[in-house]
C-alpha cells in the first residue's frame, strides 16, 4: 500500500487531526499576539522591563519542548489546555523580541518629525511606529507560527490530539505510510501557512516601505 | 512675535547647553540661528515647540508663556521641518501632507483642497506627485513636499531645522529660492536653523549667531557682513565673505564723506579759493552751504572755471547740471556699472531726500576692494 492509497483511505480521520492541529497551533499563536505586541510595545519605553521580560522568554525557549509540556502537566494536568498554554510560551519570544526590534528601529528622526507636527504619544505609535514595524512584527508571527506548528505535534504526548497523534501511531505500529502522512501533513501545513502569512504582511506593508 | 527670555538649558546641571539665551524674533520675518555644532542652535528651536523643554527661563509666543498651551496643540499650530528623513516613509506625498489637517478632524474634502493647493504652490501638482511615496522622489523634492506639510495648518510659525543641508548645491540653492519665494506670499515666522552662513545671509532678515550656548551678534545680514561684533563672528562670517556677496555693499560703504560744497551764488574768485584751500578740484554746488545735506544743483570741475566769457558769472551759472547722481542703498555692482557707462570722474551720493552725502571717485572704489579682497600670498 502506497502512502496515498493510505490517504485515500484515511482522508477523514487524517483531516480530522488535521484541523485539530491547526486549532491548538492557531490559538496558540493568537493568544501569543494578544499578549506579546502589546507587551513587546510596553517595553520600548523600559529599558531594565526590556532586558528583564526578554530574558525570561529566551529562558523559556532554552526549555526542551518535550520537558515544557510535562512542566504544564501540575497546573493544567493534560488535554488540550495544556498543550495551548505550551505551545504559548514557545511562541511568545519571537513576538515580543521582533516587535521589540521592529518599533525600536523605527528611525528617530522619522518618529521626532511626527512628535514636532503635534502627533500625541499614541498617534505615533499607532500612525507611524507600527506600520513602520509591520514588516519585522509579522516576521516574529511568521517564525513562532511555523515552530508552533512543528512542536505541537509533540501535543500528543499530553493527550492533546493534532498530527502528532497519527505520527506516533505509525511509529507504535511500525507503519510507514502512517507516519509519513502525519509528519508530510504538518510540514505542508507549515509551509503553506508561512505563505499565507507573507501574504498578510505584505498586505500590510506600505507599498513606501516594502523591499524593492 | 516669538521671544525668549533668560533661557536656560542644560542636561546634568552643570553645564548649559543654551545659556541665558535672550532673544525677539519679529513676526513675518525669517531668523536664521547659526553657530557651530553644539552650540545650542538646534536645542534653542525646539524649546519653541516644546521638544525639548527650558531648564529655565521663559519662552513667549504673542506674548503668551507657552508652557500655558497645551503640547500638541502647541505643535500642530507650528510647522516644523527637518533635515532629510522628515517625511513619513509608509505615507504617500499627499498623506504626509494632510497628516495635521487629518488629526485634526478637518473634513476630507478641504484636506484635499488644500493638499492640491500646496502641492501647487511647491511646483509637485497633485496629478503628478500626489500617489508617490517619498523614496520615489528626489531629495530636493521630498523636502519641498517636507515644507508643503509644515504649511497644511496655515501655522504663523514654521520652525526649519537645516532643512537643506542634505540635498546637493544645486537642489539647495533652488530651495532656498523657493522658500523666499513663498516667504514673500506667506509672510510666516520662520526660525530657520543651519550650519552655512552663506545660507543664511541669503534666506535671513535677522541672523543669530550662537556660540557656547548664546547669542554673539543678532543682526541684519548686512550688518554681520560689515560690523562683526568680535573677532568669533568675523572669523566664523569668514573674512572675505563680503567679496563673495557684492551686493551687500553699498554705496553708502564705499563713498568719500569729504567732498567740498558751494553756494550757488558765490562766485569764480570764491571757487578758486576753495579749490586751493581744500585740495580739490571738483565742487558740489547747493543752495546754501549748511551742515544738513542738500539737494545738488550741479557740479563745477576747474574746467568749468575756465575761458574768459565767464567773468562775472556765479556758480549756477557755470555749472555743469548733467550729473548722474546715486541713491545711498544702490550696491557696489551698480555704482561700477554706471560709472563705467558716464565718463564722470565722480559720482555725487544722495540720501532718501535727495540730499547730497558723498561722492564716489575710482579711487574710493579701489580702496574699498583692495579692503575686502581676500588675502593672498605673495609669491616670492
Amino acid at each position: 500500500m502506497s502512502l496515498w492509497q493510505y490517504l485515500a483511505a484515511n482522508w477523514d480521520y487524517v483531516l480530522g487531526k488535521t484541523v485539530q492541529h491547526i486549532e491548538l497551533s492557531s490559538v496558540a499563536v493568537a493568544f501569543a499576539c494578544v499578549v506579546g505586541i502589546p507587551l513587546g510595545v510596553f517595553i520600548t519605553n523600559q529599558k531594565r522591563a526590556a532586558d528583564a521580560v526578554i530574558g525570561v522568554a529566551n529562558v523559556i525557549q532554552t526549555v526542551p519542548s518535550l520537558a515544557l509540556f510535562a512542566f504544564m502537566i501540575p497546573l493544567f494536568g493534560i488535554g488540550y489546555r495544556n498543550a495551548v498554554f505550551a505551545l504559548f510560551l514557545y511562541a511568545l519570544l519571537p513576538i515580543i523580541k521582533n516587535t521589540y526590534i521592529g518599533i525600536m528601529n523605527v528611525d528617530p528622526g522619522v518618529i521626532e518629525a511626527a512628535r514636532g507636527m503635534g502627533l500625541t504619544r499614541f498617534q505615533v505609535l499607532y500612525k507611524v511606529q507600527m506600520p513602520l514595524a509591520v514588516a519585522v512584527i509579522m516576521g516574529g508571527v511568521r517564525i513562532a507560527t511555523v515552530t508552533c506548528i512543528g512542536v505541537a505535534t509533540i501535543a500528543t504526548l499530553v493527550g492533546a490530539g493534532g498530527l502528532g497523534d497519527i505520527i506516533y501511531r505509525g511509529i507504535a505500529m511500525v507503519n510507514f505510510n502512517m507516519i509519513l502522512s502525519g509528519a508530510i501533513t504538518a510540514a505542508v501545513l507549515a509551509l503553506l501557512v508561512d505563505f499565507v502569512l507573507g501574504l498578510v504582511e505584505k498586505r500590510l506593508t506600505s507599498r513606501g516601505i516594502r523591499a524593492q | 512675535m516669538i521671544r525668549l527670555s533668560h533661557v536656560v538649558k542644560s542636561y546634568d546641571h552643570k553645564t548649559n547647553v543654551v545659556n541665558d539665551l535672550s532673544l525677539e524674533i519679529p513676526e513675518g520675518e525669517i531668523c536664521v540661528l547659526i553657530g557651530e555644532s553644539g552650540c545650542g542652535k538646534t536645542t534653542t528651536m525646539k524649546m519653541i515647540n516644546r521638544l525639548i523643554e527650558p531648564t529655565s527661563g521663559t519662552i513667549e509666543i504673542e506674548g503668551t508663556d507657552i508652557r500655558k498651551i497645551d503640547k500638541i496643540s502647541l505643535r500642530r499650530n507650528i510647522g516644523y521641518v527637518i533635515q532629510q528623513i522628515g517625511l513619513l516613509p509608509h505615507l504617500t506625498t499627499a498623506q504626509n501632507i494632510g497628516l495635521v489637517p487629518k488629526l485634526l478632524r478637518q473634513p476630507q474634502s478641504s484636506i484635499a483642497k488644500r493638499v492640491k493647493e500646496l502641492m501647487e504652490m511647491i511646483e509637485l501638482p497633485y496629478e503628478a506627485y500626489g500617489h508617490r511615496y517619498p523614496r520615489e522622489l528626489s531629495g530636493g523634492q521630498q523636502q519641498r513636499i517636507g515644507v508643503a506639510r509644515a504649511l497644511a495648518n496655515d501655522p504663523d510659525i514654521v520652525l526649519m531645522d537645516e532643512p537643506f543641508s542634505a540635498v546637493d548645491p544645486i537642489a539647495r540653492q533652488q530651495l532656498q529660492n523657493s522658500l523666499l519665494k513663498l516667504q514673500d506670499s506667506l509672510h510666516k515666522t520662520i526660525v530657520f536653523v543651519t550650519h552655512d552662513i552663506t545660507e543664511a545671509i541669503k534666506v535671513g532678515d535677522k541672523i543669530a549667531i550662537m556660540q557656547n550656548g548664546n547669542i554673539v551678534q543678532y543682526a541684519g545680514p548686512e550688518d554681520i557682513l560689515k560690523r562683526p561684533e568680535n573677532e568669533f563672528v568675523e572669523a566664523f562670517v569668514g573674512k572675505d565673505r563680503l567679496w563673495k556677496t557684492p551686493d551687500m555693499i553699498k554705496a553708502s560703504d564705499i563713498m568719500d564723506t569729504t567732498f567740498v560744497e558751494i553756494g550757488r551764488n558765490r562766485s569764480i574768485a570764491h571757487a578758486i579759493e576753495l579749490m586751493k584751500a581744500r585740495k580739490t578740484d571738483i565742487l558740489f554746488v547747493v543752495a546754501t552751504v549748511s551742515e544738513a545735506p542738500e539737494p545738488l544743483l550741479g557740479v563745477v570741475s576747474a574746467l568749468e572755471l575756465r575761458g574768459g566769457d565767464k567773468e562775472g558769472k556765479k556758480m549756477h551759472e557755470i555749472m555743469r547740471t548733467d550729473v548722474t547722481t546715486m541713491h545711498i542703498d544702490d550696491c557696489l555692482a551698480d555704482v561700477l556699472a554706471t560709472r563705467s557707462a558716464t565718463d564722470s570722474s565722480v559720482t555725487p551720493i544722495v540720501d532718501d531726500n535727495g540730499g547730497v552725502v558723498g561722492v564716489i571717485s575710482d579711487t574710493s572704489v579701489l580702496n574699498v576692494l583692495s579692503e575686502i579682497a581676500p588675502e593672498r600670498e605673495v609669491q616670492t
